[in-house]
């Protein structure tokens, strides 16, 4: 067995301590700006002072609390996102593998469809005409997830209702709804948690992209996606505006999906293919 | 084989027609479309024309008929900030996608596959390590920070390449990089676990008892079977392939379709980013289509179910 990742969880459970603890950690405003102490550089760097360590952007707010209160954003959009796609996914694919027929293959082939075309453009469209903010964002990355989730378990499912506690549960008379919600659920939930691990450094970057295109959550709110964005025009002079969110987001990313990896091959090897 | 194409093609149309219906309906559903053309401080009466002109005054279903048959014969609405027709502007942004995003695959492509069997064949060598890190970090690092770093690394720092526009070879290198990674990433990792499996089969053994040489057994024999995956996966890579040409484009300035796509968001000119989407809804399901034809070709046995 694999030993447990530790540098993953450890930069993982750093995100959420800076996430769910920023106020107390830096006495800076992450929206108020500083217009005369602008573009300041990170405290190694010449000019740079240890009151910003890494630095200030274009209106002199620093950049280690826009880091932190953005980690906040990534984190509070992931969750909701995994919860209400992965969810609907989740139920999609229950009631598809377990009542199967004619249902399971109109479902299924909005599941092909919902895989075929790239969610992106569903995501941009949904920001110009609803308008950008966290329900747009939340909706859009749900969009992006249930198909992936609802086939995954939806396979699941139809391997679980051929087992003889099914067979028995009918046989006591239950019926299908309950099958599906005392007897199936539970043994899926496996299979859910580790498709959840997996997909969280999925939505991390589309929210990120999002952001980044001017399609997630509007400024002056920090999002990492929309540090890059905003210090992309500056790169040839304030590089850290751009490059340390984006090392963030590189680390969180390969942290949970190495952890994701992990938690797979503990709960759920049958997974590997994904 | 026949059936299967026109089985496929007509998915696709389907898939066309629902994609342009929530186009249309979420444009309709969420305000007025004149509002999103007209300025804000446009009077009653201008709105009162737009609406006319644009046959917003009639019932939704005529006006999704009207739509629905424009769209078919190529009308896609005028954008707001070109005032040209959409296509035009689309059609005209097209080539240098395709300039760019074939060529970034086909790198993809030509580096994932030697480097997939090489780490599936010496299995925890060197090369295995090496390029599984590089899979892990390619799959970690988003496109749009990558296409940024390249730029501080390889325009500012050191300047080599160019940072924006097309232009000669060398405008290419840093765009196809950006783009490419994602896939090199995706690739070599499905043919690696594809070919560790293959190699463990039968029908290798046998081929290699027949005392075939290795290099006919990976090149003919297990490489036909180790695609199979990537192209079963292609939707993922598809979704990955427009979001990162979308993101790619916009960093590097390339005025494809990718950069148009994103005009179109932060000007918020709905009736182009209408168009753009519609249009690339039929680009990706015409790939989509010739990958399919080309899963069927690789692996008769999708042919003749």
């Amino acid at each position: 067995m694999r030993q447990l990742p530790w540098v993953s969880l450890g930069i993982i459970l750093a995100m959420v301590f800076v996430a769910v603890f920023a106020p107390v950690l830096t006495a800076h405003s992450p929206i108020n700006q500083t217009l005369s102490d602008k573009l300041i550089p990170p405290f190694w760097e010449d000019g740079g002072t240890t009151k910003y360590i890494l630095g200030t952007d274009i209106f002199g707010r620093d950049v280690l609390t826009r880091m932190f209160y953005g980690a906040r954003v990534s984190l509070i959009v992931t969750a909701l996102a995994l919860l209400v796609g992965g969810g609907i996914g989740l139920l999609i694919g229950i009631v598809s593998g377990y009542v199967g027929g004619r249902l399971d293959s109109v479902l299924m082939r909005f599941v092909d469809a919902a895989i075929a075309f790239p969610a992106i453009l569903f995501a941009l469209l949904l920001a110009v005409t609803m308008g950008q903010g966290l329900r747009t964002l939340i909706i859009a990355i749900s969009v992006l997830l249930w198909a992936g989730f609802a086939r995954v378990v939806r396979g699941e499912v139809l391997a679980l209702k051929q087992r003889d506690f099914v067979a028995l549960a009918k046989v006591h008379g239950c019926s299908p709804a309950r099958i599906m919600a005392t007897h199936i659920l539970p043994n899926v939930l496996n299979t859910f948690m580790v498709l959840v691990t997996l997909h969280v450094g999925i939505v991390i970057v589309a929210e990120a992209s999002l952001s980044f295109l001017g399609a997630g959550i509007p400024p002056p709110t920090p999002s990492w996606g929309l540090m890059v964005a905003e210090g992309r025009g500056k790169i040839a002079s304030a590089w850290w505006l751009s490059l340390i969110p984006g090392i963030a987001i590189t680390l969180v990313v390969l942290a949970f999906n190495l952890f994701g990896d992990w938690l797979r091959d503990r709960l759920d090897p049958k997974l590997r293919q994904l | 084989m026949r059936r299967f194409i026109l089985q496929r093609l007509l998915q696709g149309v389907v898939l066309v027609v629902m994609v342009a219906t929530i186009v249309f309906f979420l444009g309709r559903l969420t305000g007025n479309p004149a509002d999103m053309i007209l300025p804000e401080d446009a009077s009653e009466e201008d709105r009162q024309e737009m609406i006319k002109t644009l046959g917003l005054d009639g019932p939704l279903h005529v006006q999704f008929f009207i739509f629905m048959k424009n769209a078919l014969q190529g009308d896609l609405g005028l954008s707001i900030r070109y005032r040209q027709p959409a296509s035009e502007i689309f059609f005209s942004r097209l080539p240098n996608t395709l300039k760019l995003v074939p060529v970034a695959m086909l790198i993809a492509i030509l580096m994932a596959i030697p480097l997939g069997i090489l780490s599936a064949l010496r299995r925890g060598s060197i090369t295995d390590r090496v390029s599984g890190t590089i899979a892990v970090l390619g799959i970690a690092t988003p496109n749009f920070w990558l296409g940024i770093l390249l730029i501080y690394i390889f325009s500012v720092q050191l300047g080599w390449l160019p940072s924006a526009r097309m232009g000669g070879f060398s405008h290419y290198v840093l765009p196809t990089i950006t783009l490419g990674t994602f896939l090199v990433a995706g690739f070599m990792r499905l043919i690696r676990s594809s070919m560790l499996e293959i190699l463990d089969s039968e029908f290798v053994k046998l081929a290699r008892i027949k005392g075939l040489s290795e290099w006919v057994v990976v090149w003919k024999h297990c490489l036909r079977n180790a695609l199979i995956p990537v192209l079963t996966l292609w939707g993922v890579f598809m979704g990955g392939l427009v979001t990162g040409a979308i993101v790619t484009e916009t960093v590097f300035a390339w005025p494809g379709i990718g950069r148009l796509t994103y005009e179109a968001v932060i000007f918020r000119d709905f009736p182009l980013l209408q168009a753009v989407i519609i249009m690339d809804a039929v680009l990706v399901l015409f790939i989509n289509l010739l990958v399919d034809i080309l899963y069927a070709y690789i692996d008769p046995r999708i042919r003749f179910s």
